[in-house]
């Protein structure tokens, strides 16, 4: 089996010799649903951002799409990015812009700039966002502006931008966080869905240990910058989540 | 355990503040007493103010030509210098914007707008006088520089308080910097940048009334010349047009903005 992505010794550091991530090693085959689980501050959110580069990992490699990403720059690095979707926590959509437009922001990594000023985007892109809008259950959405919208919806939104970019990899940096717990099921279920569908791998950090017992086909826990688990949902027993998480009161 | 009594004072005095204002009073009586500022003199004043008034009215157009030619060219200096001071205020706001651009490129987009925002409009359309001579063209410039200052100033502020998390979705999606800015920077601040301009352009109203005065073209010529000659009723009618023609500035500016922030987005597909 070939990895869709595999990252090997990965080590950040914002501070010089605070490690962040601290020698990450893993693999991921080219399908299924990963979850990521670690407490807050263990270097979740910074994995993510060095698989498609929004920070710049200190050391180690990410071979994605059979090459080494992590030294790419410029035009290579985008066209790079461009293959890998994200979704946030906080939806990270563009308020003052329509449905659509955040659908189609998606596209941005295949328009020029003077098409993408004048929001000329090919049909085939206006006409797969329609698509995807009825696909997240926001059809006749397309012309309200982002801020209009509810949490849930707001979230719908970023999925869709994401499978816009008919990513080969779908990242999301705890996207249920923000979200009361039927909403979150439901969104777990559209990512879930969105990696079968495109047949790609999904990488989602999360918090919550049910939902990703429920939703994960592999559990990775993190612990200090290191991985401490990495297996199925089965695995995971109360001594892994108090090496995980350390402590044990907060086990019900 | 409670403090002891001379630590529980909810508001302490503030010596430095009261200094301050004994200060500001202070300089304020020695300033008056330097100019020979008094009573009597104002009273003067008046007396000479209401002779001035009645020799205003009634107002009289003198000149007819003068006057809507003064007009005509002063809307026409406050439009071309909004429109270039405007265009060529995008770039250097954006390339001013700290949270976007390397110092490299913002400390010089500053020194720009900190250059262009030092001199009155007065005193950058006497130098523009003398360097290209009388008439509109030293008005269009002077006011070109002043709508530089203003818009680029405040349009890099706005984007240095945009939300960065919509950045960098964008960023994700592999845009290149064009597209960023077009999808991930403007949208947040196109609201405020219209905002700016037609208040530049009312601005710009204003002043391109006054910039005559110093032979930089538009209405002020006419008005100073008729102070000179003594033409009150004539300087009446000018200044209640200028009134005129500035209301209509603030219609229009009103109009430009609804047709802009009602529809709320960049644009309409």
């Amino acid at each position: 089996m070939t990895a869709a992505l595999a990252v090997r010794d990965l080590v950040k550091e914002y501070v010089r010799g605070t490690r962040v991530l601290d020698g990450i090693s893993l693999e991921f085959a080219p399908a299924g649903l990963t979850a990521v689980i670690g407490p807050s501050g263990t270097g979740k959110s910074t994995l993510l951002r060095c698989i498609n580069r929004l920070v710049e990992p200190t050391s180690g490699a990410i071979v994605f799409g059979g090459r080494d990403i992590a030294p790419l720059r410029g035009r290579a690095l985008r066209e790079a990015r461009r293959q890998i979707g994200m979704v946030f926590q906080e939806y990270n959509l563009v308020e003052r812009l329509t449905v659509m437009e955040n659908l189609l922001s998606g596209r941005l990594g295949y328009v020029p700039a003077h098409k993408a000023w004048l929001r000329r985007f090919p049909q085939a892109d206006i006409d797969r966002a329609f698509d995807l809008l009825d696909q997240v259950g926001l059809g006749g959405f397309a012309n309200q502006r982002a801020d209009a919208l509810s949490g849930g919806q707001r979230q719908r939104v970023g999925i869709a931008r994401a499978v816009m970019q008919e990513p080969k990899l779908l990242l999301a940096d705890e996207p249920t966080s923000s979200l009361d717990p039927r909403t979150s099921v439901e969104i777990m279920e559209l990512m879930r869905e969105a990696g079968r569908r495109h047949g790609i791998p999904v990488i989602v950090n999360m918090h919550d240990v049910e939902l990703s017992k429920r939703f994960a086909d592999r559990i990775v826990g993190m612990s200090g910058g290191k991985v401490v688990y990495d297996g199925g949902a089965e695995g995971l027993g109360d001594d892994v989540l108090t090496a995980i998480y350390g402590g044990a009161s907060w086990i019900a | 355990m409670s403090a002891p009594a001379a630590d529980r004072v909810a508001f302490r005095p503030n010596w430095w503040t009261r200094a301050g204002w004994l200060l500001l009073l202070a300089y304020s009586a020695y300033a008056l007493a330097r100019l020979d500022f008094n009573a009597g003199r104002f009273l003067t004043g008046l007396d000479n103010g209401a002779r001035f008034l009645d020799r205003m009215f009634p107002p009289r157009v003198a000149q007819a030509d003068t006057l809507v030619n003064g007009l005509t060219e002063s809307l026409e200096i406050a439009i071309l210098a909004s429109f270039a001071g405007i265009v060529l205020a995008l770039p250097i706001g954006l390339l001013a914007a700290r949270n976007l651009m390397p110092p490299w490129a913002s400390w010089p987009a500053r020194a720009v707008i900190a250059l262009a925002r030092s001199f009155h409009p007065v005193i950058v359309a006497i130098l523009f006088v003398k360097a290209v001579g009388f008439g509109a063209l030293a008005g269009i410039c002077a006011l070109v520089v002043a709508s530089v200052g203003f818009i680029g100033k405040l349009f890099a502020e706005a984007i240095e308080e945009i939300s960065l998390k919509q950045v960098e979705a964008i960023r994700a999606t592999g845009a290149s910097f064009m597209n960023v800015i077009a999808f991930g920077v403007l949208p947040q601040v196109f609201g405020r940048f219209i905002g700016f301009a037609t208040y530049q352009l009312d601005s710009n109203l204003r002043n391109s009334t006054m910039v005559g005065i110093v032979g930089a073209g538009g209405i002020g010529g006419a008005l100073f010349s008729a102070f000179q000659r003594f033409d009150y009723d004539f300087v009446a009618a000018i200044l209640l047009s200028i009134i005129a023609l500035i209301m209509v500035g603030e219609v229009l500016a009103t109009w430009v903005r609804g047709v802009f922030l009602e529809r709320g987005k960049v644009d309409e597909e």
